[in-house]
């Protein structure tokens, strides 16, 4: 079998494994399978911006938040229906990313990072300042009416779990391509050498920009996806802890791998529920396996599986 | 190889045994009781985050609450068992704790918490579950009628009640013209709007709304915007710049002539009010729900409810002075504990399919007096908006301590119905 089709059958697999899992799963690790599914998708943005184009941003919650907010306040202000206010939100995700990328990607590095922390906490700020309209830090519920598309009910479970698995195949597979592509090995390549790149005539601003924009696009999908999902709005998506969250499914999976987002969220999200009924510390215990991590798999789970045996892990 | 086999013949001397110690069985309700299959409760609980000092407590009274249920026998001659699980003070973390009690762990109810953004971004998920959920929140998310018929708040009372109630006595005896001074998001801005509407209905004004951006930590350059004229100034900080915020305006009055102070207890929870820097607080007024300091007059059921929870006259933990409880708040999860019960015994609660069975009991609920089951007060639970009614108190800082100056009355805290949930759908 050729990589490419060990590729493809890797990834296709996995689509029909999560496929099978909702009818073998009980129905509370269904639910959970469609929240990390959702998560993998905010993921899977950030790996494309950090993983693949190497840009180390702290502003990703603000691109979520943006499409949260901008599924869920076409509904909650102008009484629009789930179909164009999600579309709202996925645009709304990758707009806020291509407007900030605009001024922060005069920037790199260090100084990126926290200009990108900057934009967000200027954002979360912003929605606790509007409150009138965004419900500030208390948020708001999307009423029934605002979580069905189409006559299905994305509040019924079933209907919940096939929506995320639509939402993160298509993302999955959006991303393959992406990466495989010509435009993806630019994108590598500016993690690489961005000065050789310019001397080789690619434009570093314009394809980090583009990445920046089409990570900002999955962000917004899946702030919007969880809006609809799970039928809340609210400012603490906006915090700082949800700029980290997918830099760390990211770390923990594999950074610049397709899959490691889905398996770092998967892993994190199953840490945080097997721990947090043995101890009230779990964070601490949360926190002792992202330092062994760090010593022991750098690379992450895939990126070190990668490295060692399986060279054509994309 | 012999296989032996033994067969029991009962004989009439055995047969009357087993018989009269089954009776025996029988005869033991409580012995009974404790062999069923226990109720469960879910507890979505603060155990970390900002909320963690509010959770604390909320553990502490809620299971001496459940000790005192259990001691008379259960509910339904089911003993009842908690279920805690922290929801790190986080609405996406609360959900799934919701979901986490009800589905895997299989709690019957669950009972919800304090911050109100939790509170709003689990109750979707509860109603979808088709779970009651009894909130502790304080907040005015449920009487307002934003969320469903599964979230009820039967233990404690709501902020716009407790404002509203605020200001007659404010009015009639520290003064008409008040400013206030509040953080500037939605805890703040329902102090805002209910208290300004409520003066006015008064005959006072609020003649300066000065807002304070959640990331300061430095007040001192918004106090000169306090008008001279002002008679009360109405503060409520909260979180950790509290102490800054009393000291910078001691230092800004300093020993000149300053307003009349009130502020909400909600600054000062789990504070110790004779902590050095606060001494500037000595006269000022605070809202309390459940004085942290036992009154004089108090109920014949504080002792027992102090007692049960574990703290002493001045509000403290027993084994520890320096535990400070959040007294104004943790009675809640008490006096839910006991809505619950009477609604289970009201509606024969089975399982969880009589839930909605359980909802409706619930809804049917009214007048609550005064006992054990609600040492706060006598309350007053309204069906239609899923919210509970109640006294509040006004307290002094004298000496360091916050004594009870007045109490009032369950009419000043009433306000028009915003929502009818029993013409809801389940």
């Amino acid at each position: 079998m050729s990589a490419t089709a060990k590729v493809w059958a890797l990834h296709l697999a996995l689509l029909a494994a999560l496929y099978a899992a909702q009818f073998l799963l009980p129905p509370y690790y269904a639910t959970n399978l469609a929240r990390i599914m959702v998560l993998a998708v905010f993921a899977i943005g950030y790996n494309l911006a950090f993983g693949y184009t190497g840009l180390l941003s702290l502003g990703h919650a603000l691109f979520f938040a943006a499409g949260m907010y901008g599924m869920g306040l076409p509904g909650y202000l102008l009484e629009w229906t789930a179909l164009p206010s999600l579309i709202t939100g996925l645009v709304a995700g990758g707009a806020v990313a291509a407007a900030v990328g605009l001024l922060a990607l005069r920037t790199t590095g260090v100084s990126f990072m926290i200009v990108t922390l900057m934009f967000a906490q200027a954002g979360y700020l912003t929605i606790l300042y509007l409150a009138p309209y965004t419900g500030g830090d208390e948020g708001f519920v999307i009423e029934a009416a605002g979580r069905s598309i189409a006559g299905l009910d994305l509040a019924l479970d079933g209907h919940r779990y096939t929506f995320a698995l639509l939402l993160f195949a298509v993302a999955l597979l959006i991303c393959l391509s992406l990466v495989r592509s010509r435009f993806g090995r630019t994108m590598v390549a500016m993690r690489e050498n961005e000065d050789r790149s310019r001397m080789l005539g690619y434009n570093p601003f314009t394809i980090k920009l583009t990445a920046l924009t089409i990570s900002g696009l999955y962000a917004g999908a899946s702030g919007a996806a969880y809006a609809i999902l799970f039928g809340y709005v609210g400012a603490s998506f906006a915090t700082i802890q949800y700029s980290i969250l997918p830099m760390l499914y990211v770390l923990l999976g594999g950074a610049g791998t397709v899959i490691g987002p889905f398996l770092g969220a998967a892993l994190m999200f199953t840490l945080i529920e097997a721990t947090s009924g043995l101890t009230s510390a779990y964070l601490f215990l949360v926190g002792a396996a992202l330092v062994a991590l760090v010593l022991f798999a750098p690379k992450g789970i895939l990126g070190t599986i990668r490295e060692r045996w399986v060279r054509w892990l994309p | 190889m012999t296989l032996r086999t033994s067969l029991y013949t009962p004989t009439r001397r055995g047969l009357l045994k087993a018989g009269a110690a089954g009776l025996a069985v029988a005869a033991m309700p409580g012995f009974v009781g404790a062999q069923a299959a226990p109720i469960k409760v879910g507890f979505q609980l603060h155990r970390t985050g900002i909320g963690a000092s509010y959770g604390r407590w909320y553990e502490r009274t809620a299971q001496a609450a459940l000790k005192l249920i259990n001691d008379g026998g259960g509910i339904n001659g089911r003993p009842v068992e908690i279920v805690f699980e922290d929801d790190a003070t986080d609405p996406k973390r609360g959900s799934e704790v919701v979901e986490k009690l009800t589905v895997q762990a299989g709690c019957d109810v669950v009972m919800g918490t304090l911050f109100s953004h939790v509170v709003i971004g689990s109750a979707p998920r509860a109603g979808e579950l088709k779970v009651p959920y009894l909130v502790c929140s304080e907040g005015y998310h449920v009487a307002s009628g934003m969320l469903n018929r599964w979230t009820l708040q039967p233990g404690i009372t709501d902020v716009r009640s407790q404002i509203a109630s605020m200001a007659p006595w404010v009015s009639a005896n520290l003064g008409k013209k008040v400013s206030m001074i509040f953080p500037d998001f939605a805890f703040g801005h329902d102090h805002r709007d209910f208290f300004t509407a409520a003066m006015a209905a008064q005959g006072g004004e609020v003649i300066a709304q000065i807002a304070i951006p959640p990331t300061e930590t430095s007040f001192t350059r918004y106090f000169p915007q306090i008008p001279a004229e002002t008679e009360v100034l109405y503060h409520v900080m909260v979180g950790p710049a509290v102490l800054t915020f009393v000291k910078e305006l001691g230092e800004f009055y300093g020993s000149g002539a300053k307003p009349a102070m009130f502020g909400f207890i909600d600054s000062l929870e789990a504070v110790d009010t004779a902590t050095p820097g606060l001494e500037f607080l000595e006269g000022s007024y605070f809202w309390e729900a459940h004085n942290r300091v036992k009154p004089a007059d108090a109920g014949e059921h504080e002792a027992a409810y102090r007692a049960a929870v574990g703290v002493d006259d001045n509000g403290a933990s027993v084994s520890d002075a320096a535990d400070v409880s959040t007294y104004s708040h943790m009675f809640s999860t008490w006096e839910t504990l006991f809505f619950l019960k009477a609604a289970m015994e009201a509606s024969a609660y089975t399982g969880p399919a009589d839930r909605q069975k359980l909802v409706e009991a619930m809804e049917a609920m009214s007048d609550m007096p005064y006992g054990i089951e609600r040492p706060q007060g006598a309350k007053l639970f309204n069906g239609r908006t899923h919210q509970v009614f109640g006294t509040q108190n006004i307290s002094q800082v004298q000496g360091g301590k916050l004594m009870r100056v007045h109490q009032t009355s369950m009419a000043d805290g009433a306000y028009e119905d915003a929502v009818d949930y029993t013409a809801t759908s389940f």
